[in-house]
């Protein structure tokens, strides 16, 4: 099972315009693998991820997932998209909702359960993340740590298969950043497929199975922390180390 | 002292006229305003929805689009009175000279006025919700239509209702327009009267203080309902992160600091 592929990237390009940001993108995923995406901004980290769960619809290549092409036209994008849950940046907590409410309405709307049980698992997953005690705050009344974990535990409770992080620390204050890695150590621990694009260099080191290094739209080197972290071949990759680490 | 005399006579006289007129004046505003809201929704919800893939609808999409374009464009850009004449007269030149019963006319002439206006109020209340609430629907399945209904839709109201006040009060005044076709409303009656009385001025300006106190008391009761909808203004961040007994002060409420 651990060696399964679950996501399958093949080829992908993506343009705005004119203008190439993926140029090619080859990446398998296996069930169970944590993988970090690193690289500075504008080399398609973000568009990749958005690609993967189909907020951009790539320009050319294919994105298989349990061993079928999600580009294809008969395929239903809600149902797909509950199993590749996401996590963003700015949390996009739905606003008029309290935080049990966020938690419950895809499950209710989208998977059809009842409300007693969608609260049920809604409850379990904000436990997880030390949030069930805010059940019924706004989220215009939580801390931007508290938002986000908040979200990861609404991705939670559509049980997903995978879930794609997109730089979920970055527009947190520092002394947020722990809680939320924290969550996400939890549950690279607990065995989630996980797919994180990240600033955080010291989680990527510890956490990930492997590290992707993306530069200009192409995975520029790719290889388990270890070997990224340590002895990077790639110039690009030492450079941008270099950067970040001091 | 003469001046107040009149006054007097005129509400004591024609209390009944000026009565009347207010609750048709009220009747066809508020049902303009709310069924003009509900036109508005519809057009400025179809107007956000993305294209179709499929050919055929998406085709059918743009040219509804383009309807809905010109509708605004005409409803807006021409008097209310005019439209009020065209409509009227319309109806009643392709229905062999039968005009509709004279409230009703009104009401829809009032409400399509308002969907114009409001269709744009709704298009722009839709747009300057952050892309990311809809991003986050997406992703966890939901349906463009699901994503509407239960996120988008709910902070839109909220967030148009100032301007859908507005537009209810300016159809308070408004309606006095629909006096061209001779809809009962509160300056029909005005008008009444200032022919029996023969006091131009006292007249009016009765009538000018109850148009101001419709409006007047229509604007603080919706503020209030504002008021309402936006929750307190002050709000504490629940167990901040520096406050080691942050947990403690949790409400199981989140609303009793209300300003």
């Amino acid at each position: 099972m651990m060696t399964e592929s679950i996501i399958e990237i093949r080829d992908l390009c993506k343009s705005f315009g004119d203008h190439d940001v993926l140029k090619g993108i080859d990446l398998s995923v296996r069930r169970g693998e944590v993988v970090c995406i690193i690289g500075s901004s504008g080399s398609g980290k973000s568009t990749m991820l958005r690609c993967i769960n189909l907020l951009e619809t790539p320009t050319s290549g294919d994105i298989i997932f349990e061993g079928n092409s999600i580009l294809e036209k008969n395929v239903k994008l809600g149902n797909y998209r509950t199993k590749v849950g996401m996590v963003f940046q700015q949390f996009n907590l739905f606003d008029n909702m309290t935080v049990l409410k966020n938690c419950t309405v895809g499950q209710i709307k989208v998977l059809g359960k009842k409300r007693a049980e969608a609260e049920k698992t809604a409850l379990e997953f904000l436990e997880k993340v030390g949030m069930a005690q805010y059940r019924n705050a706004m989220p215009r009344q939580l801390s931007g740590g508290q938002k986000q974990r908040v979200a990861i535990a609404r991705t939670l409770s559509m049980s997903p298969d995978v879930i794609l992080f997109d730089e979920p620390t970055s527009a947190l204050d520092p002394e947020m950043v722990g809680e939320v890695l924290e969550v996400m150590k939890k549950l690279a621990d607990a065995g989630f497929t996980m797919i994180v694009v990240t600033h955080e260099m010291q989680f990527a080191r510890e956490v990930s199975d492997r590290v992707i290094f993306m530069d200009q739209g192409v995975i520029a080197e790719e290889g388990s922390p270890e070997e990224i972290f340590t002895s990077p071949k790639n110039p690009r990759t030492c450079e941008f180390l270099a950067r970040v680490l001091n | 002292m003469g001046f107040f005399n009149d006054v007097f006579e005129i509400i004591s006289k024609y209390y009944y006229f000026l009565l009347q007129g207010v609750g048709y004046t009220m009747l066809i505003a508020l049902t303009g305003t709310v069924a003009g809201l509900a036109i508005g929704l519809l057009s400025g919800i179809i107007r956000t929805a993305p294209l179709s893939r499929n050919g055929f609808l998406r085709a059918l999409h743009k040219i509804i689009n383009a309807l809905i374009s010109a509708y605004i464009e005409i409803f807006r850009g021409t008097p209310m009175m005019v439209q009020a004449m065209v409509i009227y007269w319309g109806f009643a030149l392709f229905n062999g000279g039968k005009t509709l019963p004279l409230i009703p006319s009104g009401i829809i002439i009032v409400s399509i006025n308002t969907g114009a206006y409001m269709a744009e109020i709704v298009r722009g209340g839709i747009m300057s919700i952050d892309k990311g609430q809809t991003e986050g629907a997406l992703s966890i399945g939901m349906t463009h239509r699901q994503t509407m209904f239960s996120v988008i839709i709910p902070q839109v109201m909220r967030n148009i209702l100032p301007s859908v006040s507005n537009e209810f009060v300016i159809n308070i005044k408004d309606t006095s327009v629909l006096n061209v076709i001779g809809v009962t409303e509160l300056y029909h009656f005005a008008d009444i009267i200032k022919r029996n009385s023969a006091k131009t001025f006292q007249t009016y300006f009765v009538v000018c203080i109850i148009y101001f106190i419709l409006t007047f008391s229509v604007t603080r009761l919706l503020r209030l309902a504002e008021k309402k909808l936006m929750g307190k203004e002050n709000y504490v961040i629940c167990g901040s992160q520096s406050d080691s007994k942050a947990e403690i002060h949790v409400k199981e409420e989140a609303d009793h600091h209300d300003d």
